[in-house]
């Protein structure tokens, strides 16, 4: 069982990347979470609304990252997430996903997440509150 | 054009965390963690049952704030908040509801913007809140005039 306890300030998460993005990936995500607003899903919408083409739902980019948390819910769990879309996400970007430790104490661990593109452009940036059951 | 409505909530709805929506929605997100879908592992974990992702309550049903109708088209999804007193249970009934915390209008490159910061909850059936989330969402000014329109 992977544990957070030895984590110290400036330390990291292993991080995560993700596949290319799909239409498939975004059609799911609509599916699954009733937002069906179709600049995520149908190119003419999209260019309607003036983008170069349809957008991963940020909603889709914030609970994909989550997901780097999910295998140390048996030491605590998320109380606080908060984050900013900062860039759009387009098909077949290549997302990473990354944590590092800003604040530890024995309550819980604070970490900066963030999605970065394969630019290099942060497309999500936030903060993570991990409480621990101590 | 909503600082009527801040302050204003919906009534509560019922909603029941479902064990194949939160499969769905964990499969959407890329994270098929079998405390999430495998019932006997959710079982055998510290919470004795599956769990929710944290992102999960997008998928929820939080009621009408009566009169406020958001545009369809064209929010822009600014930022995002989740506050947890503990994960949501597959299985267990929530109460969601969701108010207008704060709208206001700011000038940008593209003209004059609204942002409207909108909760959602969730408490259990005795009322204790379990999640409380906030998103700001933003209305640009084409938008803004076709709704005034």
């Amino acid at each position: 069982m992977k544990s957070l306890s030895g984590l110290e300030r400036g330390q990291s998460l292993e991080e995560v990347t993700l596949e290319p993005v799909t239409r498939l990936d975004l059609i799911k995500y609509a599916g699954a979470s009733g937002d069906f607003n179709p600049i995520h899903t149908i190119d003419e919408e999209a260019a309607k609304a003036g983008l170069p083409g349809i957008i991963a739902h940020g909603m889709w980019t914030m609970g994909n990252l989550a997901k780097l948390f999910t295998p140390y819910y048996e030491e605590g769990f998320i109380q606080d997430y908060t984050v900013r879309f900062t860039g759009m996400v387009f098909l077949n970007d290549v997302l990473t996903l990354q944590a590092e430790v800003e604040e530890k104490s024995e309550q819980s661990i604070v970490f900066n997440v963030s999605a970065i593109n394969q630019n290099g452009k942060t497309v999500v940036k936030g903060k993570v509150k991990f409480r621990l059951y101590g | 054009m909503f600082e009527s409505f801040i302050g204003k909530t919906s009534p509560k709805v019922k909603n029941v965390i479902e064990r194949g929506s939160v499969k769905k929605f964990a499969l959407a997100i890329g994270d098929p963690h079998p405390l999430y879908i495998d019932e006997e592992y959710g079982k055998k974990s510290r919470y004795g049952n599956n769990i929710a992702p944290p992102t999960f309550p997008r998928s929820l049903e939080y009621g009408e704030i009566e009169g406020m109708e958001l545009p369809k088209k064209g929010l822009i999804h600014g930022e995002q908040t989740y506050h947890y007193t503990r994960p949501l249970l597959v299985g267990e009934e929530v109460y969601c509801y969701t108010k207008l915390h704060d709208y206001y209008e700011k000038e940008g490159r593209s003209g004059k913007m609204g942002f409207i910061v909108l909760d959602r909850c969730g408490d259990d059936r005795d009322g204790r809140q379990i999640f409380s989330s906030r998103a700001v969402l933003i209305i640009t000014e084409t938008v803004r005039k076709a709704m005034m329109a």
